[in-house]
């Protein structure tokens, strides 16, 4: 049965990791939903979110085959009830659309921000869940849209085990 | 070359290129310490460095420059990679500011090799290429060995540094020996203490961690029965009575079946590819498995293990020896020994005695393992001289299979049996190819020449492609699609490289002939023509089960 899996990959930061990490992807025809990487609360250290949709077997084979490349610290996988996740989107519409009233109260509903305004366009920004993101966009479009970009989504899992603790073991386990 | 020698380098194979010049300048400064063997073509240096590796248990090492250089590689490394062998790549690569200009031998050679190399680094400056090949043999020779490349630009060949080297001896994201956990020891003597018909299957895991002893001890204490894999063999003694002889595809008769009637298995250092687990939705599904691997990626990827031990073969099964009783399983034995009569009534009878008059592949293997007492190291091709050398071959010696496995690289064998004699000057490395897979890297008898490899080629002939026409003849209505091959003179060929060549293809002649290759004075190539049309069996076909092999 296919589900919705938030892979967090915590790796070095060294060129060409993240292509040895969508190869494992591409090897296994799996299509990756949506892919981000920063560094995270470790100097050094790059966090990745990949949301893909496939059956359990397959995420636990892709997560070790992940932590097998020598740069990776360590890969998790988790079902969409086991983190918390947003994404970010930006829309951008015409300045004059705007002045019609409707369309400021949309952007209150739906806890939007505008971030930019200019003499022709202005641009919103919404941080939310994928749905929400879809539904504002919905109904600015009616106004019409005349760009739409949105953001991978980003996932924190809710155990509190920290990537500190693991990598800890990983010493540990090197000695 | 610095950073060679600090790793105990005395062997590389290569080929000079531009992109590699000022590595081959600095190598003429060393020609005493390093004993560089130049090859024919890219793929001879990677597959001579893998049989260098295999033999010796040292780390391979081949040069090659950029573009075409770098991707003649890149089969060599695919195969280096599946079969686990450690090996490093030192490539060259077109100075730092022409990369990505599409400059003249240039090739993203870190993008293509990428999938099939353990690591692989690009080195951009001077001072990262001693702590790069540092890295590199750390990583290849440890954990589950691997191929690893380095890229060094023009320009960084060219920088001068203060060298200072320091070994690489650990690094953070990198667990190469797992720690073995205890309970999984207990676990599996758990699951062991009730066992009727427990099985160990062996893989070469064991050969990589030198566990071979351990692996005798913990046979002879616990009392099962023993069956390898393609590449495991070699990794217990083939005349023991607890061994049971040879997985998969074109293995033992019993040693597939069995699978299906132990309760159960204990895997070491193997990974249930398919060319041993035939149909996988029908494959020991009545047995407990324990798995030992020291690669965590392996467990669970194709058979479930209801006890998975992430560890060293060798270190497991230490363990295991201590926490297991004193067993036998004389029933149990029994039932392989009398699958195993079978076997050698309806096959190895008829292949080793042939009743017919053209020769058989399996007497000619069958005679030089007599001949060699399983000592020699065995270099072989893929196809059907392959499965027949690992069959009638009865390996004793120490890491002396030498066989492209997971990959089944054609034209491996010539070149990996070059790597296999300097890695083992003293040892008889004879070569098994088919008339097919010499052609693919015939060149490097160059090698052989200028480098005066002694190296015995037996080129076992039937004018096919013998193992694809053989699936014609069996699953495609005899429809031989092309694989009818029309053979250029050999031994002619051979004689050009001033080696030694006879051709034969009379019973009669084929001791003598035998004794003339090895017995020889430096390289030789004994061409043997054999029936055309002779076929493999057993065989588990393709979607079959290992309990559905056929013996005919």
């Amino acid at each position: 049965m296919e589900t919705t899996y938030n892979i967090s990959v915590f790796t070095e930061n060294s060129i060409g990791i993240l292509n040895r990490i969508t190869i494992i992807f591409t090897r296994r025809h799996l299509n990756i939903e949506s892919i981000t990487a920063s560094e995270c609360e470790i100097k050094g250290v790059y966090r990745y979110t990949i949301v893909l949709n496939t059956s359990l077997d397959q995420v636990q084979k892709v997560v070790s085959q992940i932590e097998k490349q020598v740069e990776v610290l360590k890969a998790f996988y988790h079902t969409d009830e086991q983190v918390v996740y947003q994404e970010i989107a930006l829309y951008k519409i015409r300045t004059d659309a705007f002045a019609n009233g409707t369309t400021e109260k949309i952007i209150r509903d739906h806890h939007a921000r505008i971030l930019s305004v200019d003499k022709d366009f202005m641009i919103i920004e919404k941080t939310g869940q994928p749905e929400e993101l879809t539904l504002l966009f919905d109904e600015l479009n009616v106004f019409g849209v005349l760009e739409f970009v949105r953001s991978g989504r980003v996932a924190i899992s809710k155990p509190m085990k920290t990537l500190e603790a693991y990598l800890e073991e990983l010493e540990e386990n090197n000695h | 070359m610095h950073c060679l020698l600090e790793e105990g380098v005395t062997t590389i194979f290569g080929y000079p290129g531009g992109a590699i010049m000022p590595v081959y300048d600095a190598l003429y400064d060393f020609r005493e310490q390093i004993n560089h063997v130049l090859v024919r073509h890219e793929q001879g240096a990677i597959h001579a460095a893998q049989g260098f590796a295999r033999t010796s248990g040292k780390v391979g090492v081949c040069l090659a420059t950029s573009g075409p250089g770098a991707t003649n590689l890149i089969t060599g490394l695919a195969d280096a990679m599946i079969d686990s062998t450690p090996v490093v790549c030192i490539t060259g690569q077109v100075a730092s500011h022409l990369l990505g200009t599409d400059a003249f031998q240039e090739t993203d050679v870190i993008g293509i090799s990428m999938p099939v190399t353990k690591y692989n680094i690009q080195v951009t400056r001077a001072e990262d290429i001693a702590p790069a090949i540092a890295k590199a043999f750390f990583i290849a020779a440890t954990g589950r060995p691997g191929p690893v490349l380095v890229d060094i630009t023009k320009d960084a060949q060219f920088g001068m540094v203060d060298f200072t080297y320091e070994k690489c001896t650990s690094i953070r994201s990198y667990i190469p020996k797992p720690k073995l956990v205890h309970a999984g020891i207990q676990q599996a003597a758990e699951v062991l203490a009730t066992a009727q018909k427990p099985y160990l299957l062996v893989g070469q895991g064991v050969i990589l961690s030198e566990a071979q002893d351990a692996l005798l001890k913990f046979a002879e204490k616990s009392g099962i029965p023993v069956a390898l894999t393609l590449l495991g063999l070699g990794a217990f003694p083939a005349n023991h009575p607890l061994y049971v002889g040879y997985l998969g595809m074109h293995g033992n008769y019993a040693p597939n079946i069995l699978t299906n009637e132990c309760d159960v298995i204990v895997a070491v250092g193997m990974r249930f590819d398919d060319r041993v687990t035939g149909d996988v939705s029908r494959y020991a599904k009545q047995a407990k498995i324990i798995h030992i691997d020291i690669d965590p990626a392996e467990l669970n990827k194709i058979v479930k293990a209801d006890v998975a031990i992430n560890a060293d073969a060798k270190e497991a099964l230490e363990e295991l020896t201590k926490a297991v009783t004193e067993r036998d399983y004389p029933q149990w034995l029994q039932q392989f020994r009398e699958l195993e009569q079978i076997e050698q009534n309806e096959v190895v009878n008829d292949a080793v005695n042939p009743p017919d008059n053209e020769l058989k592949m399996a007497e000619v293997v069958d005679l030089l393992s007599k001949k060699t007492d399983g000592q020699a190291i065995i270099v072989t091709d893929v196809g059907q001289h392959q499965m027949i050398a690992s069959r009638y071959y009865k390996y004793k010696g120490y890491r002396n299979n030498i066989t492209s496995g997971g990959l089944g690289t054609m034209g491996f064998a010539l070149p990996a049996a070059i790597g296999a004699k300097l890695g083992n000057p003293e040892k008889t490395v004879v070569a098994i190819i088919g008339d097919g897979g010499f052609q693919m890297t015939i060149q490097e008898l160059g090698t052989i020449l200028q480098a005066e490899v002694d190296v015995k080629i037996l080129i076992l002939n039937n004018n096919f492609l013998g193992m694809v026409r053989q699936w014609q003849q069996l699953f495609f209505d005899r429809r031989y699609s092309f694989t009818e091959i029309v053979n250029p003179n050999f031994t002619a060929i051979a004689k050009a490289y001033s080696v030694d060549a006879t051709k034969i293809e009379q019973r009669v002649e084929l001791d003598e002939a035998l004794n003339q290759l090895l017995n020889s004075n430096g390289a030789y190539l004994l061409e043997v023509v054999v029936q055309r049309e002779e076929n493999v069996f057993p065989m588990v076909a393709t979607g079959a089960s290992v309990s559905e092999i056929r013996l005919n």
